[in-house]
């Protein structure tokens, strides 16, 4: 009885609040520089410039919220939020259970980080984060593959040895490499998977992609998307743009 | 939070120290350990009231009824609880939220579409525009109530054990007293059970001290949250970059642990020394004879 009258409350407490409608979108977290927590406890990073840009455009009141990586799809269909951001790239096996606008990030080269630079990769289990397209291609390509829930726990894995390398979005590894003090390096050796990142939706949410969409379209003509993207703190002057080819249709 | 922590690159030694420590997220951190007590708090109760209405229902004279609290002991006890949490809090959810469809949303359309649980927006609990605080309260209500139904089922099997363990001859007298069934329940069963329940119910509490950490698998925001997200190790994109530091701050909440379960057996042991004061067993009898 008590736990049905807080229920009630909540409810009748929820329904008091503004009658803006508000979108909520969801991320991981914990992949810097796309999306990660700041010290002030704060979604920070690139998606989080970009998704409250494209919310502006779009004419919406949008919310952050975080999620664990690997039940993010699932919590998207059970409703929790509308939109995933969160570093996704397209994949034709995403596509089957979720839906997507077209990317705000071209497809980027994924890297491998070792302890040395002549990292055999057949030589040991390779880490990738669980339900990732590095996860999927480290399985297909013969090698080893170990799996761990945050992209932070793969890295931890070279580290203490129990992988030689790990697999992950070359942006991703970049400033860990750097910051390692010689420790970690990336080796040489690069792979080219994924279709570009984009914002995940219900399929039934047709009206809020649209939305999106046309939002992302329109930063890509007037290229604020790119100057984004090329921020030193997101992905820097090196990263792929989309140049004239995102003004194509404009 | 300070002024002088507004620019932490250029820190250095016990200032940066402090600085660190008092960031927004740590801040956030603290919070978290009121989170777990909380849930304690709360959860504590709620079990022992699921524990007292399973036990006597499972000992009660009409057969459904005694079926039904059986079942239900059987049943959580049987599945892990790992299991029961990640299945029953998703249940609990959905269910809250296609019952209130049904009253607030037109048509009532069978949520469950493929892959997809779809309600309209007005029957999301919490609804969408609600403050980020409704929604975390919310995630921490389902977490109680699945921690209260859980622990509730040992608890039941812990009071329906000592409910039988009360001597037999004490309820004998009382009925040749000419008390009614219910007068026995209420003036000797219930008084005399407590000793006997609270060796059984001391381990349920220590126990679920230690399984608060699962509210970590509900997603709600605690202890062992912030300390995998701070401990990690953290590049420049952060104000205060540092390597892996996991190890110290898992060592903290050990600590924590530590200190509070012994906290409670020290609490525990004054109880139990209390409540055999006067009771015909081993230890009330040993507490007479000192005292004689």
């Amino acid at each position: 009885m008590k736990r049905l009258l807080i229920a009630t409350a909540l409810v009748a407490a929820s329904g008091a609040a503004s009658a803006q409608d508000i979108v909520r979108l969801g991320t991981e977290g914990a992949y810097p520089p796309y999306n990660f927590i700041n010290d002030a406890g704060e979604v920070a990073g690139f998606e989080r410039e970009l998704g409250d840009e494209l919310c502006k455009r779009a004419g919406l009141t949008c919310e952050w919220t975080t999620n664990e990586w690997d039940s993010i799809i699932p919590n998207l269909q059970s409703g929790n939020y509308d939109v995933i951001i969160a570093g996704m790239s397209i994949t034709p096996e995403r596509e089957e259970v979720v839906s997507f606008t077209q990317a705000y990030l071209p497809p980027a080269s994924s890297a491998y980080l070792a302890l040395s630079a002549d990292a055999d990769l057949m030589s040991g289990p390779v880490a990738a984060q669980t339900g990732t397209i590095q996860a999927s291609f480290v399985a297909e390509n013969g090698m080893q593959l170990v799996e761990y829930a945050t992209p932070e726990e793969t890295v931890a894995a070279v580290k203490n040895g129990e992988a030689v390398a790990v697999l992950a979005d070359k942006d991703y590894l970049v400033p860990m490499a750097a910051e390692s003090g010689g420790s970690l390096v990336l080796l040489a050796k690069e792979e080219s998977i994924g279709g570009g990142v984009g914002p995940a939706f219900r399929k039934s949410d047709e009206e809020l992609r649209g939305k999106f969409d046309a939002a992302i379209k329109s930063m890509k003509c007037d290229g604020t998307l790119d100057a984004m993207i090329v921020k030193p703190e997101y992905f820097g002057p090196e990263a792929k743009t989309w140049g004239d080819a995102g003004k194509e249709g404009c | 939070m300070f002024d002088a922590c507004a620019d932490p690159k250029s820190l250095e030694g016990l200032s940066w120290l402090f600085c660190y420590l008092t960031s927004a997220k740590h801040v956030d951190f603290y919070w978290s350990f009121l989170t777990v007590l909380l849930l304690l708090a709360i959860t504590a109760p709620a079990a022992l009231g699921m524990g007292f209405v399973g036990a006597t229902a499972a000992r009660s004279h009409v057969a459904p009824v005694s079926w039904l609290g059986k079942i239900y002991i059987w049943m959580v006890r049987g599945v892990p609880d790992i299991i029961f949490f990640l299945f029953f809090v998703i249940a609990l959810d959905q269910g809250i939220e296609y019952a209130k469809s049904l009253v607030v949303c037109d048509g009532g359309a069978w949520p469950w579409q493929g892959m997809e649980f779809r309600v309209c927006p007005a029957a999301k609990v919490p609804l969408a525009k609600s403050a980020p605080f409704w929604h975390q309260a919310y995630g921490f209500m389902l977490a109680v109530v699945t921690f209260a139904i859980v622990f509730g089922a040992f608890v039941a099997n812990v009071i329906y054990g000592a409910m039988n363990a009360v001597p037999r001859a004490q309820l004998e007298t009382a009925e040749a007293y000419g008390m009614s069934r219910g007068q026995v329940f209420r003036r000797i069963l219930i008084p005399q059970m407590w000793v006997y329940a609270l060796p059984g119910l001391g381990n349920l509490w220590m126990i679920l001290i230690k399984a608060t950490p699962l509210l970590f698998l509900l997603g709600v925001k605690d202890i062992v949250y912030y300390a995998r997200e701070l401990g990690g190790s953290k590049t420049q994109a952060y104000e205060y970059p540092h390597g892996d530091w996991r190890l110290w701050y898992f060592l903290g909440l050990m600590a924590f642990y530590l200190v509070f379960t012994r906290i409670s057996e020290i609490g525990l042991a004054k109880l139990t020394r209390r409540l055999s004061h006067g009771q015909a067993t081993a230890a009330g009898e040993a507490m007479r004879k000192a005292a004689a």
